[in-house]
């Protein structure tokens, strides 16, 4: 049984790795009180989710889904889908990334910290 | 006739190409166009209810050339419809009852953002509500909440940054997860169109394929939506991000973002995962235990506030309880209810909020119950839209929120005793704490005041009094007029199975 | 009641929650009410920084800094960082377990592996016209995801503009000279460069139906050009090129083109309309119906995207 799993996930190594990335990233949104470090977190978290991604759509021995030659089997490329997701997704993240470097610029201006925990209390009880 | 099933295609695109058009318009054409379009749309999903009830069965509807597991898809369906018209209700009358206070908090500069915000708002929410595709959900989520921190942070102080901010953080996990549960459920399944990932659910089960990789993938689905639609241990950045940013935006959080995860994540419950394999999860129970001490804990934290906002912020986190409550309960019945209260809730809170800055308005913009003594006198209407929606959300009878607890009741009669124990209680004491709080600020805002202040005359706002009339409207309709919408929603759940 | 009230605020489990909810109060101080007009009034920024002195800073770090070495606040913070380790790591052991069962890495029959991605490879070519298979699944099979990803692109910036843009439109005085200072080597260096990176930014958008690329990668290049510009000549020799006006124009051209062009094959393929769209011959850069169209949009809008991203932080100004 356990020997099974070892196997399995040494198989699925990008996976493995995939999951592993995506627990680290998420323990550092939850853990850290430091803005920069939160979105550091989040992007390692997506991230983890594109290379789990991209790992899925491959398979043995298959090229890059473009057209070359007039080919069209489906033996000789890879699912085309997850590249496209993950093409979403990137974007998706930059721009997330965007606005919370933005939100994080606009705070330090003004509360003179990163840290989150301290600026939830100065505005508390400064009022602003 | 035939051209009507165009509609909720014609409502999506409208409202995404209108905000693209916003941006290049000056901020009071901004508002008038946003509220026709916000109109429009829903005319359209009416009529588009009116035709799906006509033909009395569901349509898919491409989006593109090519059919169902190739090309993006949405569908429509009764229950789709309705939710589409309510919410396009609800968003019309909270932008026009608070267009005067965005005018005021919005630096002039930005106006015309807010405007694109608020479509591009009402954009994803149609799409997460027609799609039939679990990937575009994804996308729209993503709009949404880009959105909804947008309409927190746009009000420039510290309180709203700082509320964005826990937004935002909360909203990345939520976000991380429901992707991640999404990439793993197209790695079993091999699709990403709700019907398509069914079916191939279906064969897994009955083949033993994959059964506990897909019980991990609806926990890390379910939980990222739960995160995002503030159920109660995840509720931190809320009372901030509804207390502090402007009427509209609190409104529209509290009644219809929030609602919109949530419609989602039922959407997700039966058309993706099936509700077999759902109650074979048991992740109905972990809603409902977490629902019932939302319920009790937010009400409780509701008593303790001082500002009326908080309150009813508060307030919103009891409600998302119950209707997490009516999902866990895992029947037909529970499921009726969580909808029922979707709409008694999203009319009745958006209305509270946008009442209750009418109140502030007349007391030197407070929100403080100490300053808000009288403040019902000087300004009526805002005054018995604030009781109406009290009211409601007490469970007063001809109002919403009665229906819905009489629902949740009946449901609970027909689950397990323990649950049905459970709910009981739990509703006596809700709706007791409920009680406690809405009469006090119901009674503080009718305090008698003196005389010459009661000479001072407050200019009036016709926009504000007519969305005061909608609201008051829609929900004395919905709570004489529940049988013909109980029945329809019954019947849209049928439709989605 | 007063007193009832009171030894509720100092229980343990008022201040568990409190602190679940992130609104401890500091008991030293009175808990002074909020005048309400301070609280909701709009704080300039650059108001806020004239107010701002430095021993106010000192003062609410002080503030913070006692909150923080209260033996609850303490104890609270240490119990949060321990749970949150805790929960990472029972995510990953789950996790790791899920993926032993998920199916096999590279392995051919996979549930992915189906008709889906069967059809898009087979016959793409034919159906989109694009060479690039994922360019034609994006961009035709999937196109309304696509628009949904350009949009959120288009609310980003908006946000990013509501958060960072300064609000008076005329420049101070001399905000250029001070933060730009004037760079031989990079300013020859880029005088080389920006031609050549934008017009292989041009070229990966142009041919993201044939070969690699697309709208997305090509955008990214041409903003990159763009910034690398900016940085080199100034935001003043910029904005001859490249100003507010500018973008609003380009983003809305392009979104509005997008909008209405995938609204018109959306609609044709729902009602089963004959589209009137050629899809030309496959492999020739005139090719491959909307495609092309769509990814200059796309390619425009993210150039845009970029560069308004670095300005605005750069400056708070497009």
């Amino acid at each position: 049984m356990f020997k099974e799993l070892i196997t399995n996930l040494f198989t699925n190594y990008y996976e493995t790795a995939a999951v592993i990335i995506f627990g680290i990233g998420f323990t550092t949104l939850l853990l850290n009180k430091n803005l920069i470090k939160k979105i550091i977190g989040f992007n390692l978290m997506d991230n983890a989710v594109y290379l789990f991604l991209a790992a899925k759509g491959y398979v043995a021995g298959r090229k890059a889904p473009i057209v070359v030659n007039n080919v069209m089997d489906v033996n000789a490329y890879i699912n085309p889908i997850p590249a496209g997701l993950v093409l979403t997704g990137i974007v998706v993240s930059v721009s997330v990334t965007a606005i919370m470097l933005a939100l994080t610029v606009k705070l330090y201006r003004r509360y003179h910290t990163l840290d989150i925990d301290e600026i939830a209390i100065i505005s508390r009880k400064g009022g602003i | 006739m035939e051209f009507l099933r165009n509609m909720p295609f014609f409502c999506i695109i409208l409202s995404m190409v209108s905000a693209v058009i916003i941006s290049i318009m000056s901020d009071k054409a901004a508002r008038v166009f946003s509220l026709i379009v916000i109109g429009a749309v829903g005319i359209m999903s009416s009529l588009t209810l009116i035709y799906v009830v006509s033909i009395g069965e569901s349509y898919t509807y491409y989006m593109g050339h090519f059919p169902a597991p190739w090309g993006n898809e949405i569908r429509v369906g009764i229950l789709e419809a309705m939710t589409a018209t309510l919410f396009s209700i609800v968003m019309f009358a909270s932008v026009l009852g608070g267009m005067k206070r965005v005018f005021i908090d919005v630096a002039p500069k930005k106006r015309n953002f807010y405007y694109i915000m608020v479509d591009l708002l009402l954009a994803a929410l149609l799409a997460m509500i027609y799609t039939n595709d679990l990937f575009t959900g994804y996308v729209f989520i993503e709009i949404m909440t880009i959105s909804a921190c947008a309409l927190i942070m746009i009000k420039d102080n510290g309180h709203c940054l700082v509320a964005a901010a826990k937004y935002m953080i909360m909203s990345l996990i939520g976000s991380g997860l429901i992707l991640l549960g999404l990439s793993m459920l197209y790695d079993l399944t091999g699709h990403l169109l709700m019907s398509n990932i069914k079916e191939a659910i279906e064969l897994n089960e009955a083949s033993g394929l994959y059964q506990l990789p897909l019980t991990v993938t609806v926990g890390v689905l379910c939980v990222g939506i739960a995160i995002k639609s503030a159920l109660f241990p995840f509720h931190s950045w809320l009372p901030d991000a509804y207390g502090y940013s402007t009427a509209t935006s609190s409104a529209l959080l509290s009644s219809l973002i929030s609602k919109g995860y949530i419609f989602l994540l039922i959407k997700i419950m039966y058309r993706v995962i099936g509700m077999d394999v759902i109650r074979e999860t048991r992740i109905g129970n972990v809603f409902f235990v977490f629902g019932v001490v939302g319920m009790i804990m937010g009400s409780v934290r509701a008593i303790a506030q001082t500002d009326v906002r908080q309150m009813i912020a508060y307030s919103s986190v009891a409600q998302i309880g119950y209707i997490y409550m009516g999902m866990g309960l895992g029947t037909e019945l529970g499921m009726l209810a969580a909808i029922f209260h979707i709409f008694a809730h999203s009319s009745a809170k958006s209305m509270m909020f946008i009442s209750a800055d009418g109140l502030s308005y007349v007391s030197d913009d407070s929100k403080e119950f100490d300053d808000l003594g009288g403040s019902a006198i000087k300004n009526p209407i805002a005054g018995i839209t604030f009781t109406v929606g009290a009211c409601s959300m007490i469970g007063i009878p001809m109002l919403a929120g009665f229906i819905a607890k009489v629902c949740f009741a009946d449901a609970a009669i027909n689950a397990s005793t323990i649950k049905l124990v459970i709910v009981m209680l739990a509703l006596a004491f809700s709706t007791l704490l409920n009680a406690v709080y809405f009469m006090r600020a119901i009674i503080s805002v009718y305090r008698p005041i003196k005389e010459e202040d009661q000479m001072k005359i407050y200019p009036r706002n016709p926009k504000f009094i007519v969305a005061c009339l909608i609201f008051i409207g829609l929900n004395i309709y919905l709570g004489t007029n529940a049988q013909p919408i109980l029945d329809l929603i019954l019947e849209g759940i049928g439709m989605f199975a | 009641m007063s007193k009832l009230k009171e030894n509720y605020k100092d229980s343990a489990s008022q201040k568990f929650s409190d602190f679940m909810t992130g609104d401890l109060e500091i008991p030293d101080s009175p808990p002074a009410r909020k005048k309400p007009d301070k609280q909701d009034k709009i704080v300039d920024a650059d108001e806020f920084f004239s107010e701002f002195t430095i021993s106010d800073d000192i003062q609410r770090r002080e503030l913070y800094q006692a909150f923080r070495h209260r033996r609850f606040v303490k104890h609270a913070s240490k119990l949060y960082s321990i749970m949150s380790a805790v929960i990472g790591l029972i995510i990953i052991v789950i996790l790791l377990i899920t993926v032993a069962y998920l199916p096999k890495f590279g392995n051919k029959s996979n549930p992915d592996n189906n008709i889906v991605s069967q059809r898009y490879i087979e016959n793409g070519l034919e159906e989109t016209g694009a060479v690039n298979i994922v360019s034609g699944m994006i961009l035709d099979y999937r196109a309304f995801d696509t628009f949904g990803e350009s949009n959120v692109l288009f609310i980003a910036c908006c946000c990013v503009l509501i958060l960072l843009r300064n609000d008076d439109d005329e420049p101070k005085p001399d905000e250029d000279v001070i933060d730009f200072k004037r760079d031989i080597i990079l300013e020859k260096a880029a005088k080389f460069l920006v031609p050549v990176i934008l017009v292989f930014g041009i070229y990966v958008v142009l041919n993201g139906h044939l070969s690699p690329g697309g709208g997305f990668s090509g955008g990214a290049i041409m903003g990159a050009g763009l910034i690398l510009f900016a940085n080199a000549y100034g935001f003043e020799r910029m904005e001859r090129l490249f100003s507010y006006g500018t973008f609003k124009k380009i983003t809305f051209g392009a979104l509005l083109f997008y909008g209405l062009a995938k609204s018109y094959s959306f609609f044709t393929g729902a009602n089963h309309l004959h589209s009137i769209i050629p899809l030309g011959t496959p492999g020739a850069i005139l090719s491959s119906g909307l495609i092309l169209y769509l990814n200059i949009c796309v390619g425009l809008v993210v150039a845009c995207t970029m560069y308004g991203f670095f300005a605005l932080f750069k400056r708070g100004r497009i």
